[in-house]
């Protein structure tokens, strides 16, 4: 058998086998857990029929772009529900790094000869295209609803799904190598998934958060979130938002390079730690 | 590169190597070599430094001293050919629990850029060595721990590797599942000239004519060949050498 031709290639096709191969698993590890799928649509199913219905008369949303006309509060939560989708999804992804970490699976993903980056990008689009299939199925329920959203919308807002997953899953990555420990998973939902979310506008147009208050003002505005929930509104609506887009690929570039530098063997710091599962 | 004879380097080769987590050195100065085709055995108590060893020879991170060379390539300057030689089975279980038995060997396939006929044919032909064939389409979940070792094993040896890694294989396992992994190993390193480095701290998997090295709180305290080791110093196994040896520098230390 030793003398068996065995076939494996570094070369493009290699790197394709090996994206496909990190991004089946991941799906078929999705459609395993299918409380995850559940708890995932639920979330944002309850913010848009409970949530936003109660306030729909208290938080009347004047006309601001993209919306040309008065919208309903459910139809300007919409946006920021899909991203929220998508903040959980990231972060879960990154949970399940560290879970990873722990039962070894990440070591095996690191054996690959593969270059490290490529294996946290893999990974990474993986993470994405599980987020982009659920953000298609809360807004087909969604769409029941008045939410009143351009067919084309949905076709022209899917790059703007995929770039602020593509962001959101980056913050997640960088947050996965700088946690050691599953417990402290919790904290991370404390201290950078609900502030992203609240500090943000996906609940409350910005201008009516500097009414409020300037400090918080400011604080949405320098919040990632915001920026991509803004891309995604507007891509919803058949427009194109320049500046939340610079934002949004600039963070993704930065967190993602900052992460493939904590993964590296020489630099990163999992040697100097104790790194993964000693 | 200072090897006698230039095109024939060892399977695997450290020299020098030392590595700190904080303050703790938790390597000093380890060299170790294993041979093409040699059944070469570390043992160690644990925490003695085994699996931070094989961390570092699987790249999870860098030495930042002393070099790994495996067939010639250093790890450092050429990472991707040197893994590429490498299978590894790890301590802790590494399947994916609610993927299949095939499911599982298809994803590793993809890791090393194989997919296509090429990977399907390798794992069922690795299946069937490891007397598994039957279990393809189960979830991990349902195999027993000698079982899923065993696939881990095939796993291990998917992209055709020249040298095999394994962490304790065996701890957790029945009299026979283990004799049935030393069994597999050994085979595989008489039938396909496979260049093994085993990980243990059972003695009775160490047969007399294996190289073995001794890792103790980081160093080598003692290499050369099961039998000798055994013999030296008035011993009659190994396992009453390597107590004494492990007492001896326990003692060194506190003092």
């Amino acid at each position: 058998m030793s003398t068996a031709v065995i076939q494996r290639t570094i070369g493009l096709r290699g790197y394709a086998i090996c994206l496909g191969g990190i991004v089946k698993r991941e799906l078929l590890k999705f459609l395993n857990q299918k409380e995850r799928f559940l708890s995932a649509l639920v979330r944002p199913l309850i913010w848009l029929f409970i949530f936003a219905a109660g306030f729909r008369n208290t938080l009347g949303v004047s006309i601001i772009p993209p919306y040309e006309t008065y919208v309903l509060y459910e139809a300007y939560v919409t946006p920021g529900l899909a991203v929220m989708i998508q903040l959980f999804a990231g972060m879960q992804s990154s949970l399940s790094m560290v879970y990873d970490r722990e039962v070894g699976s990440m070591r095996v993903l690191l054996t690959s000869p593969f270059p490290r980056w490529s294996l946290l990008l893999a990974k990474l689009l993986a993470g994405v295209i599980v987020s982009v299939v659920q953000v298609y199925v809360f807004l087909l329920i969604a769409s029941f609803w008045q939410i009143d959203i351009p067919p084309l919308g949905y076709i022209v807002a899917l790059p703007a799904f995929i770039l602020a997953g593509l962001m959101l899953g980056s913050i997640g990555l960088l947050l996965s190598s700088q946690i050691k420990q599953l417990e402290n998973f919790a904290s991370v939902m404390n201290f950078a998934i609900f502030p992203m979310f609240f500090a943000s506008s996906a609940l409350y147009p910005l201008w009516r958060m500097r009414e409020a208050s300037e400090l918080l003002y400011w604080i949405c505005l320098l919040n990632p979130f915001t920026h991509a929930v803004e891309l995604v509104r507007f891509a919803l609506y058949l427009q194109f938002y320049p500046f939340a887009f610079i934002v949004v690929v600039a963070v993704t570039l930065v967190t993602f390079a900052l992460s493939a530098l904590a993964y590296d063997p020489g630099r990163g710091m999992l040697g100097r730690r104790g790194g993964l599962g000693e | 590169m200072n090897g006698p004879i230039m095109t024939d380097h060892p399977a695997l080769e450290i020299s020098g190597l030392s590595h700190r987590f904080g303050a703790r050195l938790a390597l000093d100065q380890v060299s170790l070599r294993v041979g093409r085709g040699e059944f070469t055995a570390l043992l160690g108590p644990n925490g003695a430094g085994k699996t931070t060893l094989f961390s570092i020879i699987t790249r999870l991170y860098s030495n930042r001293s002393g070099r790994v060379s495996i067939f010639g390539h250093n790890l450092q300057h050429e990472p991707s050919a040197a893994l590429a030689e490498i299978g590894v089975v790890f301590q802790t279980r590494t399947l994916d629990l609610d993927l299949t038995v095939r499911q599982n060997l298809a994803y590793h396939a993809s890791l090393h850029g194989m997919g296509g006929r090429a990977a399907t044919e390798r794992i069922e032909y690795l299946l069937e060595r490891t007397g598994l064939s039957s279990r393809a389409k189960d979830k991990v979940r349902t195999l027993s721990g000698g079982q899923a070792r065993r696939i881990e094993i095939a796993r291990s040896l998917i992209h055709a590797p020249r040298l095999l890694l394994l962490d304790e294989a065996t701890v957790g396992l029945d009299l026979a599942s283990r004799a049935d992994i030393v069994r597999i190993v050994r085979n595989l390193v008489r039938d396909e000239g496979l260049s093994v480095l085993w990980a243990t701290h059972i003695f009775d998997e160490v047969e007399e004519d294996d190289s073995v090295y001794v890792l103790h709180h980081g160093k080598i305290i003692m290499q050369g060949r099961a039998g000798d080791i055994a013999g030296q110093a008035g011993h009659v196994t190994l396992a009453d050498a390597f107590r004494a040896l492990t007492e001896d520098a326990n003692q060194e230390t506190s003092r």
